[in-house]
């Protein structure tokens, strides 16, 4: 390689790494490989050389030209790097800034209930059935069996309407449902047997203390077919309390106890112990009572139109508040309907959190 | 229902331990509700001997007293003037609970002298008014004995519930029965006396009303003593919490307890001629012996003399014939009486009465003729006297009930595997007969067994309902379907919606007042609660939203102002069965939320477009098409007219938004603003089901070319229609207008606005030449010219 073209290697080498900015960088850029650059100058001498000179000179001035372009390249990269380094440092910004703010709501401890109530039901085959919460005192009582003046219509504190002037007799004398059996009614004539029923809603009794509401929420299910038992039924209590409170061993006691619309019928337990004020669910030493159940009452089903001696099945029900307090610890019935935003917001759930029985949630 | 161990000791012929009693109670349906055992209770009392009581050197009235309890002298400052040297007493020690006056004893020092318990009262220990000094024993009583041995209350207290079926458990004879066919010992036989009467009764009995009253016995008994009742028999009436008042009184009261037989005495001094049993006529008054005085309406049983009324049967005898402590002679009376009249008078007169409870269940109506001796030899014995012969009206009504059984039926509806012989043995032991293999007849105590499965439960609560095996049941299909009905589906999506919106779900009473229902488009008298809980809960609601406000407005006077609450629930507009609608409704109270340092944006006051947003997002989730949702202002009244609208679908209006009437407002006392919708669920069109596929999505190939208008319009003039009418000039090819700006003031007339904006054409079949862009952009600009009057702002 001539002299020249080391002097020129030279010159420009320590131009490219003088150069301490992009700006500088593409100036030597230009001045060394540009239009008008150094090595375009010498490049453009090569014409007038004989063909040998200029075939090793040729090749020298590419091999430089490689080599500048190289050189550049690496300067350009570590100057780049140095600039990115430059901005971000200055680029800081207190990190520890509050979000902005979305407002989350929360779904009411009563509808996650019956939402994974129903979902627990509709796995054993169960589907919804709805009625209307104003009743009349046929579908209230006495299609359910309770006799004109029995005692039992006095353990429902019934709010009543005013009389219906279109209609004569029990159809006239318009109620709040005491509870959701009415449906029962409903649901048995317009659909008939077999049937495998839950329903779900708000049901009325005039009693306001620490343990009422003059307004709660019952869940119960039916289910009538030809050979439907008592096992069935104990079976059926079983399975969903175990299910719902997610306790695979949760022991369940039949009660003997009365209801007008069944025969038998029974008050249903779930194990659970006692310590300290403070109540766990579970196998243990004690019993918590949690709603009733029995056979439908032979009357019950003749008076839906249908034949007891060959349909048979059961009925059970119970308070969806009380569930919910007992699977989530919630301490007092009436904060339900307090509607205070700090209970909504601790004690419901998140839209996104649907029962789901694949999760078990 | 109360009763003693000991008591029902009387009946049953037991080996059997408390518990084991109490568990077989409630495995028989008659639920322990609790047992009372005074033995621990009062262990701390016991009999001591007062050594020594002198004046207090301090005080007048106070003595202190050196007390040797058996196991140590302890010095007691004692105020009862009774206490003296030598008396056997009853002393209670410091850390001993004083039940008469709820009081825990301490250690202390009175005026200066040392106290180490207390020498009690009656009424210190409950048992009666007593106060004048402290209890004051016999000499030869034991140092040491305990208390409850002194006042035989050394038995303990079993309380049941008992359901209103069971009306033969409302006596301790009916208990034992029970017990007894459980395998918890035998049923003793109960001995009926035959008390020969003394002549006739000069009082008859006269039934006018057969049916509320078919049977009514009586006798009179003369020249008797009404003293006080047998210990055993006050210490048994005591424990279960009835005072002893006389022994007629004790002896009505114990018979019911013990026989589930009320029975009632009168003053044959009092009487004035014959008995009549007779309806009563409506305003008819008497003094109850509760106290009370009642007036009746028409239809009552009325007990009445030529006096006229004395009492209701059954229910609750009058002060004018009531037995004293002088009564000489005595009328008694056991009758029948028919448990609906009963209930409805008990009901109407609010009484409740030992024997209302027993009638209105229903009593053994044969066992009146027995229960009459009974009753008259317990008077003879404890009142002395002589009875007359017995009187009787009316018979005893027809009450036999003969149920098909087939030991078969058991298993097929409770699943349980009973011998056939363990049942009839069961059945008989329960009192019911068995004429032969394949029927029972009812005994005359239990009116509540009327069929064949009545018959299944008896034998199955006498095994035990732990004997039921579970049997589980399964879905038809391996995998379950679905079980929702469209309304919860609906319900259940819209929920899920608005709480994704940032609104909680709230649960609200389905009533609230009259007056603030009125605001909210209430006007149907059919709705209003005849019997409230109070005047706040009186009537169905119309609408759910004065609840969420008053709720709202709760939470803001807590401190959180700001809340976005909604509810899926019923509204009311008719008592009919179609008169009930589910909507989803909300509101906003507020802003956004607090101030924020990214901006205003955070803290913005909610607008009427919030709650136009929180509806058809509800609605959207609820499966309405809300592409085709028309705006128009046909809101409710409650809204304010200009800040309101309603979307509809067609003519079909299924959901109303806007800012709450300030006048509403004002009359419910909310000072700020409200921005609410409805969401009417119900009136969503269902969709035809053609299966869960999508319809075929189709994406254009072509760049989309977006261009802006501004137009000038009347301020009157509605923004939908402007975007509608955008639409419609080429609907083909216009897949998005949207608005993004609305400008009044300088620069544009008074009177008019600027509206500005951007619509996208997508191209479908080919890139758009700009002749054919143009031509679509006059076609607009024509079109919303022609429909709103609009000119493009220069």
């Amino acid at each position: 390689m001539s002299a020249n073209i080391e002097d020129l290697k030279s010159e420009l080498t320590t131009m490219v790494e003088a150069a301490n900015d992009l700006d500088s960088l593409e100036t030597v850029r230009v001045s060394a490989l540009g239009k008008k650059g150094k090595i375009t100058a010498q490049m453009k001498t090569l014409g007038k050389m004989d063909p040998e000179e200029r075939k090793t000179k040729g090749a020298a001035l590419n091999l430089l030209k490689d080599e500048i372009a190289a050189l550049i390249a690496t300067q350009e990269a570590a100057l780049k790097k140095q600039a990115l380094e430059q901005r971000l440092s200055t680029e800081k910004i207190d990190v520890s800034l509050p979000v902005r703010p979305k407002a989350k709501g929360k779904i009411h401890p009563i509808s996650q209930t019956m939402e994974e109530l129903n979902a627990i039901f509709a796995s054993m085959g169960f589907t919804i059935a709805e009625g209307p919460d104003i009743e009349d005192d046929w579908h209230n009582f006495t299609a359910l069996n309770f006799p004109p003046g029995h005692p039992a219509r006095e353990m429902h504190d019934t709010f009543y309407l005013p009389d219906d002037p279109n209609e004569q007799g029990e159809a006239a004398k318009k109620l709040l449902r005491t509870h959701t059996s009415t449906v029962q009614i409903r649901a048995m004539q317009e659909q008939g047997v077999p049937i495998k029923i839950i329903v779900m809603g708000r049901t009325y009794r005039s009693d306001y203390d620490i343990t009422h509401t003059p307004m709660f929420h019952q869940c119960e299910a039916l289910y009538i077919d030809k050979n439907i038992h008592m096992g069935h039924l104990k079976g059926c209590v079983l399975d969903f309390t175990r299910a719902y409170f997610g306790i695979d061993d949760l022991p369940v006691q039949f009660r003997p106890s009365f209801f007008p619309f069944t025969e038998p019928s029974a008050e249903m337990d779930i194990g659970c112990s006692r310590k300290d004020g403070g109540l766990k669910i579970g196998a243990g030493d004690d019993w918590l009572e949690i709603g009733g159940c029995g056979m439908v009452h032979p009357n019950v089903i003749k008076n839906c139109g249908l034949d007891p001696d060959e349909y048979q099945g059961f009925a059970l029900g119970f308070g969806i508040e009380r569930m919910a307090m007992l699977k989530y610890g919630i301490p007092d019935l009436r904060t339900f309907f307090e509607n205070d935003i700090r209970w909504l917001q601790h004690y419901g759930f998140d839209p996104l959190d649907r029962p789901n029985r694949a999760t078990g949630s | 229902m109360k009763f003693t161990f000991s008591w029902l000791k009387e009946h049953l012929d037991t080996d059997a331990s408390l518990t084991q009693i109490t568990d077989k109670l409630t495995a028989l349906g008659l639920e322990l509700e609790g047992i009372e055992d005074p033995t621990e209770k009062f262990a701390p009392f016991k009999v001591a001997y007062v050594e020594k009581a002198e004046q207090h050197p301090d005080a007048d009235r106070l003595r202190v007293c050196i007390v040797d309890t058996g196991s140590e002298k302890v010095q007691v400052v004692c105020g009862a003037p009774n206490a003296r040297t030598g008396m056997k007493a009853i002393f209670a020690p410091a850390g001993a609970y004083v039940p008469g006056t709820d009081l825990l004893l301490k250690k202390g020092k009175i005026r200066g002298e040392e106290s180490n318990g207390m020498l009690v009262s009656e009424r210190e220990m409950g048992l009666s008014d007593e106060h004048d000094g402290i209890i004051d024993l016999p000499d030869d009583t034991a140092i040491g004995t305990p208390f409850t041995d002194i006042y035989g209350m050394n038995d303990p207290v079993i309380d049941i519930a008992l359901t209103p079926d069971r009306a033969d458990c409302a006596g301790v004879r009916g208990i034992a029965r029970d017990l007894a066919a459980a395998g918890m010992g035998t049923l003793k036989p109960l001995t009926t006396p035959a008390v020969k009467g003394n002549g006739k009764s000069p009082i008859n009995v006269h039934i006018k009303a057969k049916e509320q009253c078919p049977l009514f016995m009586g006798r009179l008994i003369k020249n008797i003593e009404n003293k006080s009742s047998p210990t055993w028999m006050q210490n048994r009436l005591k424990a279960v919490g009835l005072r002893p008042i006389s022994a007629l009184v004790d002896i009505t009261n114990y018979v019911s307890l013990d026989l589930c037989r009320p029975l009632h005495v009168y003053d044959a001094d009092l009487l004035k001629g014959d008995i009549t049993v007779r309806l009563s006529k409506s305003g008819e008054k008497f003094d109850a012996l509760n106290d009370k005085s009642y007036t009746t309406d028409k239809g009552m049983t009325a007990i009445t003399d030529e006096s006229g009324l004395l009492g209701l049967g059954g229910i609750v005898g009058g002060v004018s014939t009531g037995c004293t402590d002088t009564t000489q002679n005595v009328f008694l009376e056991c009758a029948y009486f028919d448990p609906y009249a009963i209930a409805k008078t008990g009901r109407a007169l609010q009484i409740d009465s030992d024997a209302r409870y027993r009638f209105e269940r229903g009593v053994d109506p044969e066992f009146v003729f027995d229960a009459t001796e009974i009753a008259t030899q317990m008077i003879l014995d404890i009142c002395g006297g002589e009875a007359s012969e017995v009187v009787q009206a009316g018979d005893v009504p027809d009450y036999e009930t003969f149920i098909d059984f087939d030991p078969a039926y058991t298993k097929k509806l409770s699943g349980m595997d009973v011998p056939e012989d363990k049942q009839y043995e069961i059945l008989k032991d329960l009192g019911f007969q068995l004429p032969n293999n394949n029927q029972v007849l009812c005994p005359s105590w239990r009116n509540d067994v009327h069929g064949k499965a009545d018959l299944v439960e008896e034998v199955i609560r006498v095994i035990g309902y732990d004997s039921i095996e579970p049997v589980s049941v399964r879905s038809e299909h391996a995998v379950a379907h679905g079980g929702e009905t469209p309304n919860i589906t609906r319900s259940r999506l819209a929920r899920t919606a608005l709480a994704a919106r940032g609104l909680s779900e709230c649960v609200t009473w389905s009533f609230m007042s009259k007056n603030l229902a009125a605001h909210f488009g209430s006007n149907d008298n059919g709705l209003t609660i005849t019997n409230p809980i109070s005047s706040d809960w009186d009537q169905m609601r119309p609408s759910i939203l004065p609840n969420l406000i008053t709720a709202a407005a709760t939470n803001a006077d807590k401190g959180n102002g700001d809340t976005m609450l909604f509810e899926v629930g019923p509204v009311f507009k008719s008592a009919k069965t179609d008169g009930q609608n589910n909507i989803a409704t909300g509101i906003r109270f507020g802003s956004q939320g607090n101030r924020h340092w990214s901006g205003a944006e955070a803290n913005r006051i909610n607008d009427i477009y919030d709650a136009k947003a929180d509806a058809i997002a509800a609605l959207e989730a609820a499966g309405a098409p809300t592409g085709n949702l028309q705006t128009a202002r046909e809101a409710s009244e409650y809204f304010h007219p200009g800040r309101s609208g309603v979307l509809k679908l067609g003519k079909n209006i299924i959901a109303q938004f806007g800012e709450i009437h300030p006048g509403v407002l004002d009359e419910m006392g909310i000072k700020s603003s409200v921005m609410g919708f409805e969401v009417f669920l119900d009136a969503i069109p269902q969709k035809k089901s053609k299966g869960p596929a999508k319809p075929l999505l189709q994406l254009s190939a072509f760049q989309p070319v977006n261009r802006d208008f501004a137009f000038i319009v009347d301020e009157n003039v509605e923004v939908e229609a402007i975007t509608r009418a955008t639409i419609g000039a080429e609907r083909n090819l216009i897949s998005e207008v949207s608005v993004f700006d609305v400008y009044k003031g300088k620069g544009v007339d008074e009177g008019k606005k600027s509206i500005a904006i951007n619509v996208m054409i997508q191209p479908v079949k080919q890139t758009l030449t700009d002749k054919e862009i143009e031509g679509i952009c006059t076609k607009i600009i024509d079109a919303v010219s022609a429909k709103t009057g609009a000119t493009l702002r220069g």
